[in-house]
């Protein structure tokens, strides 16, 4: 169980996260919508322990995170990073090892290398495991760090999965594909959270979403209960029209076309 | 790809110690392979022969035995720091002087060469030799510190702020070893210029024993951070992420690479290209882990050196050129090379 607990942040006097609280359970698919500059990365930083908040705590099974050791972290949560740059040639079976090297001292077990395999296959890449990353498209990198995230915490109970807008760079079947690992991942008890940019995505997959505006949590609840056409005026501030999808029966939102004035006004 | 990296290691062995036998038996006096090994022999207890003439005898344990065991140090200690500053710096194209290690320790060395005569014209040679030593390497842990310190913000280095640091650090220690140059007679110069340029020339029992340790320790602790240097790649909140205590790790590594430089530079002066040739090409024979890169590019940084300081004893004999010179020479094209091949997979 992850407890986020009154976090704020502050750059300088800004304050960037304002008094958020929530938490997830096992099994639980959290995503995190909100416009730029609403405080998602920010707020993404302080669930991983990448920073600490100015007040109030994160704590992960009962234990404030800041108080595990950087290696007991990395055991129970995987964090998937928006960016990922590498300048070494490194073949994308060592990058998907490298998520095991929590679990290993010298030399991966049978089971290391076996779960490097099974997420290989499963996002997709296993087909170019000897190939250099360097080699590979943006979208295929980012599978390639997807898998290696994945083969951190397979074999943990209840591990908790962190993913700053995983999709960026994908194509339509790998933003689904990626999606709904992350939904297969919930039913085996992992608390997953991520942030997305695609409201129609997080309303397909989400359990529960929270939309951000100006550093505050401004809704949080079910799919049902947090996306509506005023929701998303309100947070986005762009109007939108309602479909109903006839074959799951869920709400869509298409966006209505912004009028950007001739002269520049 | 395990056959592979056996094949690279068997390989560098058997060629490093074809190298150095070679190595010792060419020179001024030419002693046979033969009598190389026995004298070789003799010294680890194997033969207890006399029938090896004696002047070759000294002439290997004075002169050749020393020289080598040198060039072996200290092309290790290039070749190994070069790749773990590369992977701190998380570069492949970072070499020890970009941070400004060299131009710390080159400046140092310079200063006491200078003041050494007219301060310390009393002191013995060995003594001198070590204020040099103690010097360079002084310096060099000096200018990596206030790059380090310049680029830790937050408790965290910027890679990039780090980089540009070491830049400035460079110019400065440039500048001010020009500046003290005027302030050398001609004797010094000489001494300054074939020292900048690089040469095994000062090696003694002496010297071997001054930088042992501080290139031992180094090319024995690096190979054991393969694994965290690999996560570096990842960058370094990824491998906080991996459970990495990200900033420790990067405090040893950089001063276990300062301790080989600038042992390495105090003794035999710049020798440039090692520490970025050699792992490049480690890299294009078993790929990056640096698991098998580091203790294969302190395997090659060493057969490099020994090769190249039997070119330049042999060359021109009886006049020595400069070893920095040869790596330059011989280092630059192949770098090339590699700069316009993989111009596209290096993103700076």
């Amino acid at each position: 169980m992850l407890v986020a607990d009154s976090l704020t942040f502050k750059i300088g006097q800004r304050q960037i996260v304002k008094d958020i609280s929530f938490s997830i359970r096992p099994g639980e698919l959290l995503i995190i919508l909100g416009a730029n500059g609403a405080g998602k990365s920010t707020l993404f930083r302080l669930l991983s322990g990448e920073r600490s908040p100015a007040t109030g705590s994160v704590k992960l099974n009962e234990k404030v995170i800041t108080e595990y050791t950087a290696a007991q972290l990395a055991l129970k949560r995987a964090v998937l990073n928006q960016q990922n740059i590498v300048n070494m040639a490194f073949t994308v079976l060592e990058i998907v090892m490298m998520g095991r090297y929590p679990h290993y001292r010298n030399a991966p077990s049978i089971r290391d290398n076996e779960i490097g395999v099974e997420v290989m296959e499963l996002t997709g890449i296993a087909a170019f495991a000897e190939r250099s990353y360097l080699s590979l498209s943006g979208g295929e990198q980012q599978r390639v760090q997807l898998a290696r995230v994945l083969a951190q915490i397979w074999d943990v109970p209840n591990a908790l999965l962190l993913m700053d807008e995983p999709v960026a760079s994908l194509d339509l079947q790998y933003q689904q594909q990626t999606l709904a690992i992350a939904k297969m991942l919930t039913k085996r008890g992992f608390m997953v959270i991520s942030i997305l940019h695609d409201i129609n995505l997080a309303g397909q997959y989400a359990d529960r979403i929270i939309m951000l505006k100006n550093g505050r949590k401004w809704y949080d609840g079910t799919v049902a209960e947090v996306l509506s056409a005023k929701n998303i005026y309100e947070v986005f501030e762009i109007n939108s029209d309602v479909y109903t999808n006839p074959r799951t029966l869920k709400h869509f939102f298409i966006p209505r076309n912004v009028l950007i004035n001739a002269n520049g006004g | 790809m395990v056959n592979k990296k056996f094949i690279l290691y068997l390989s560098l062995s058997v060629a490093l110690i074809i190298a150095a036998s070679f190595s010792m038996s060419l020179g001024a006096v030419k002693i046979p392979l033969t009598d190389v090994m026995v004298i070789l022999g003799k010294k680890i207890g194997l033969f207890s022969t006399t029938e090896i003439a004696i002047q070759y005898e000294g002439v290997m344990n004075i002169v050749r035995i020393p020289r080598v065991m040198l060039g072996l140090l200290v092309g290790a200690a290039l070749g190994i720091s070069g790749t773990a500053i590369q992977g701190i710096f998380r570069n492949p194209l970072a070499e020890p002087g970009l941070i400004g290690i060299s131009a710390g320790a080159s400046l140092m060395a310079v200063i006491i060469i200078v003041l050494e005569i007219s301060l310390l014209t009393s002191l013995s040679n060995l003594l001198g030799y070590y204020l040099l030593a103690f010097g360079a390497f002084s310096g060099a842990g000096i200018a990596a510190l206030i790059v380090y310190q310049i680029s830790r913000t937050d408790g965290k280095s910027n890679v990039a702020t780090m980089l540009l640091a070491g830049i400035a650090i460079n110019a400065l220690a440039g500048a001010l070893t020009g500046l003290i140059t005027f302030a050398a007679d001609d004797q010094q110069l000489r001494n300054i210029t074939f020292w900048m340029l690089g040469s095994l020339g000062g090696a003694t029992w002496e010297t071997i024993i001054a930088v042992l340790p501080f290139i031992i320790i180094p090319v024995l602790l690096l190979p054991g951070m393969g694994k965290a240097l690999n996560a570096f790649a990842l960058g370094e909140n990824q491998a906080a992420q991996l459970g990495l205590k990200v900033n420790t790790i990067k405090r040893n590594v950089v001063i276990l690479a300062t301790m080989a430089v600038g042992a390495a530079v105090a003794v035999s002066g710049i020798i440039g290209f090692v520490g970025l040739l050699v792992p490049h090409t480690i890299r294009l024979l078993i790929g990056v882990d640096n698991k098998h890169v580091l203790p294969a590019s302190a395997l090659f940084g060493a057969l490099m050196l020994t090769l190249a300081d039997m070119l330049c004893r042999t060359i021109i004999a009886p006049i020595e050129l400069p070893i920095g010179v040869i790596t330059a020479l011989l280092g630059t094209p192949l770098f090339l090379y590699i700069l316009i091949k993989d111009k596209k997979k290096l993103v700076l």
